[in-house]
């Protein structure tokens, strides 16, 4: 039933993911370039500073970095922080991993690598889309991926380049915020979702002391938390009204 | 500051970790089962880590916590959360957090 349904194409569905992807990269934009003439003065030699994009290819791991660069701060340090940060992928991997599981090696080294936040949540949605049945979905996630990937090794090289020509203090850097906040609002649609959010960004601002930005992790398993606890209490309510109806 | 080859030894160590958190269960998906607890809580981990990446930019200014209507970004932060419950549009919500932020930060300088 399926194949049948199933009109898409590597092609279109790898053009769908690139069309998704569009409307994130102005808020990925102004931030790749911030993090360009940050880097730059925090004293990384462009090159190095540059090569993050490529060899690390997370934006927030990437920011919170620099000033442990500048600092001096160990090795052990930087890998440990990028650690935390990014081990919210985690999650992302082990919910895209039943969609992944039928594809080849090459094919899942390639999307591991593409899977940012702004590439997750375009591909995530789509998959959940039942109502669009299609063989070729990881295309959409190579569409997603790849066209974050390319804006982002060329604005953060646009924001080395120009350095310390662009005026701080336009408070650029939140238009990462922003744009998670466009990326997640839509998408809030039940209490459990809307309670796991709220609970997580609440729990991440009382415990923002700690050090090395852990506070993101306990607010992650907070949020998740209170999402089941509020998804049992719903479900409750709901398996209750059915048998009224039974009665 | 670290020799240009720490340098580059620490930068793809980085990368290699942040490369392996990401295949972790990609790779692995055939050997290990998700439980369906698991996966249900896997739902929550997207709105629950941005949410908690957003809400200290908006209501913490220099590590305290700003809940005054003259902290811009928390101003921001709320059009933009408006914006983007009325419009599902991340173009639309980073114009009217950034226009409200620039609006406010000229208005208080």
């Amino acid at each position: 039933m399926t194949q049948q349904n199933d009109t898409t194409t590597p092609k279109s569905e790898f053009w769908a993911g690139v069309k998704a992807e569009l409307p994130i990269l102005f808020g990925v934009i102004p931030f790749g370039l911030i993090f360009g003439v940050l880097a730059t003065t925090a004293g990384l030699p462009p090159l190095v500073a540059w090569s993050t994009s490529s060899l690390v290819f997370a934006g927030s791991a990437q920011f919170l970095a620099l000033p442990l660069f500048s600092a001096g701060a160990p090795a052990v340090i930087l890998i440990m922080t990028t650690f935390i940060i990014n081990l919210r992928h985690l999650l992302y991997s082990a919910s895209l991993a039943p969609f992944a599981q039928p594809l080849s090696r090459g094919w899942k080294t390639l999307l591991a690598y593409l899977l940012t936040d702004e590439a997750f949540v375009p591909t995530i949605l789509h998959y959940h889309q039942s109502d669009q049945p299609s063989t070729h979905k990881h295309w959409f996630w190579l569409g997603a991926g790849l066209t974050l990937w390319l804006n982002w090794q060329i604005v953060t090289g646009i924001g080395i380049l120009v350095g310390q020509q662009l005026p701080s203090g336009l408070g650029l850097e939140f238009t990462l915020s922003l744009t998670f906040i466009g990326m997640i609002v839509p998408t809030l649609k039940k209490w459990p979702e809307i309670g796991a959010a709220v609970s997580a960004g609440v729990t991440a601002v009382a415990v923002s002391g700690l050090p090395y930005r852990l506070n993101l992790m306990v607010a992650a398993v907070v949020g998740i938390f209170t999402g089941l606890l509020l998804e049992s209490l719903t479900r409750r309510e709901s398996i209750g009204q059915t048998q009224e109806v039974q009665l | 500051m670290m020799t240009p080859l720490q340098l580059m030894l620490t930068i793809l160590a980085m990368g290699l970790v942040t490369f392996l958190i990401r295949l972790s269960f990609i790779a692995l998906s055939d050997r290990i089962a998700l439980r369906p607890l698991v996966r249900r809580g896997l739902t929550y981990v997207p709105p629950a880590v941005l949410a908690a990446i957003v809400f200290p930019d908006m209501l913490l200014s220099e590590g305290v916590l700003n809940l005054s209507w003259q902290n811009p970004f928390l101003l921001a932060g709320l059009g933009g959360i408006l914006a983007a419950w009325w419009s599902k549009n991340v173009l639309v919500t980073m114009v009217v957090g950034m226009l409200i932020l620039w609006g406010i930060q000229w208005i208080t300088a």
